[in-house]
């Protein structure tokens, strides 16, 4: 019995299963794609070299404008709008981060199945909210105001 | 005599550390005074800050691991106020990179049994909740206000750091109703020890209580909250200190995935500042690693305060608009 409970559980090992390979994707696709970005390879929908620049009437560069201000300028779309603009080496960038945002709902996903076998209900229902709470926040609903 | 002579060594690493970012600073507002008299152009190529944020955020990985820290504390605090970017895409970068450092350890942890997804999985929905609104408040509110909260918020975490204690295997005489039925317990090998040490959780209802007011503080300041986890779950809710540090470590990756999807729906993410700096902090982690077995862990964690300190104190006199 303390055999068993010294391991991890059969839910433990699936979610860091899923964890594990899902990682290393998201990573190398952070990577590669920003090699592709830096590299010009792909034309970028806001050119590489503007982002230091100081436009005409500001005190600072682009990338010290606020998000909102920045978005703006460029007319750069909110929410999932950034996947209109995958084939631009900047947005292309966006695919390996929705990757990594995007692991935690696939492990809780594949914990389910395990949790519901094991009529562990309190934890379903966890899960079930976990998995509907980053949905929440993934899918660009919520707006910050304010500005 | 020896006791001095490493104080002195602490205090001229930190001194070094501090004159490179005053330097960045200087150098980030010199170049925009300069590109403002000359023309709109910046007088800086591009590549020139992704570079020098590589550089600095390999350095803070290998703080980040020798000072017993998360990447994301030192990161918002000393990016936000060094560098010409805005706090929105640091915040941004910050959660990030506490999400990329916190999926890489994830697997790890869970497969030994460390990190426990039972104790993770309530507290992850009470503070990955929590982040979103903390999230939406920080974006909401006006940068200067956002540095005086944060710098007040290093300040205090210096203050954590510095005083707070921690125990190995609290004493849990009785487990709460609440973790009794969320079977939140277990049983781990202490190898330090040659024995396996049984664990169990109390004031689990106080615990998560207070995770409401770490995954808004997460979120607001892009912060990775092992600083506030580690404390909650050892201290309060006496899981002993592996179980709390790993459990931590993954929590982070569920807390800080919310938060960072509500910057990224609103455009407060930039892959120039993001990819940088994750490479640069997980680089720097697995050379910290190695730098670890041979370093004292005290001398390094009062000089990863005491840059803490500055950085709070450089962001607190930043909204402040006192050191622009």
């Amino acid at each position: 019995m303390t055999e068993d409970r010294k391991k991890a559980s059969e839910e433990q090992l699936a979610y860091a299963g899923v964890l594990n390979i899902g990682m290393w994707i998201g990573l190398a696709l952070l990577v590669v794609t920003f090699i592709v970005y830096i590299s010009g390879a792909l034309p970028s929908y806001v050119p590489i070299e503007k982002l230091s620049e100081i436009p005409q009437g500001s005190n600072v560069p682009y990338w010290g404008m606020r998000a909102h201000e920045l978005n703006e300028v460029f007319n750069i779309p909110t929410g999932w709008g950034w996947t209109s603009l995958v084939g631009k080496g900047d947005y292309l960038n966006f695919v390996g981060i929705a990757m990594l945002g995007g692991l935690s709902i696939l492990c809780y996903l594949a914990i389910l199945p395990i949790l519901i076998r094991k009529k562990d209900t309190s934890y379903v229902v966890i899960a079930v909210l976990e998995v509907a709470v980053l949905l929440l926040a993934a899918s660009g609903i919520l707006k910050a105001g304010g500005h | 005599m020896i006791h001095s002579r490493k104080v002195l060594r602490i205090l001229i690493v930190v001194l070094s550390i501090m004159v490179l970012f005053i330097s960045i600073s200087a150098f980030a507002s010199e170049t925009q005074d300069v590109a403002k008299e000359t023309a709109s152009a910046s007088t800086t190529p591009w590549w020139v800050w992704p570079l020098v944020l590589f550089v600095v955020t390999f350095i803070l990985g290998i703080l980040a691991v020798l000072g017993g820290v998360g990447g994301g504390v030192l990161f918002v605090p000393i990016v936000g106020g060094f560098f010409p970017f805005n706090i929105d895409f640091v915040r941004g970068a910050g959660l990030l990179v506490a999400l990329a450092g916190a999926l890489a350890a994830g697997p790890g942890l869970l497969k030994r049994n460390l990190a426990s997804l039972r104790l993770a999985l309530p507290v992850a929905l009470i503070a990955s909740s929590a982040a979103i609104v903390g999230a939406m408040i920080g974006l909401a509110l006006k940068p200067n206000v956002v540095n005086i909260l944060l710098g007040a918020t290093i300040l205090f975490i210096v203050l954590i750091m510095g005083t707070a204690k921690k125990s190995d295997f609290p004493k849990v005489p009785k487990p709460d109703n609440l973790s009794q039925s969320l079977h939140i317990m277990g049983i781990y090998r202490e190898e330090s020890l040659g024995k396996d040490i049984e664990w169990q959780v109390h004031r689990t209802p106080q615990g998560l209580a207070l995770f409401i007011v770490i995954g808004v503080m997460a979120g607001m300041f892009g912060l990775g909250a092992g600083w506030a986890n580690v404390p909650v779950l050892n201290l309060l809710m006496g899981a002993p200190l592996k179980i709390s540090v790993a459990t931590s470590k993954f929590l982070l990756s569920i807390t800080d995935t919310s938060a960072a999807w509500v910057y990224l729906n609103q455009g407060a993410v930039l892959p120039m500042i993001v990819v940088p700096s994750i490479v640069g902090i997980m680089l720097g982690s697995i050379v910290g690693v190695k730098i670890l077995v041979k370093s004292k862990p005290k001398a390094i964690k009062s000089m990863v305060i005491g840059l803490l300190f500055f950085a709070g104190l450089r962001a607190l006199l930043k909204g402040l608009e006192i050191w622009k």
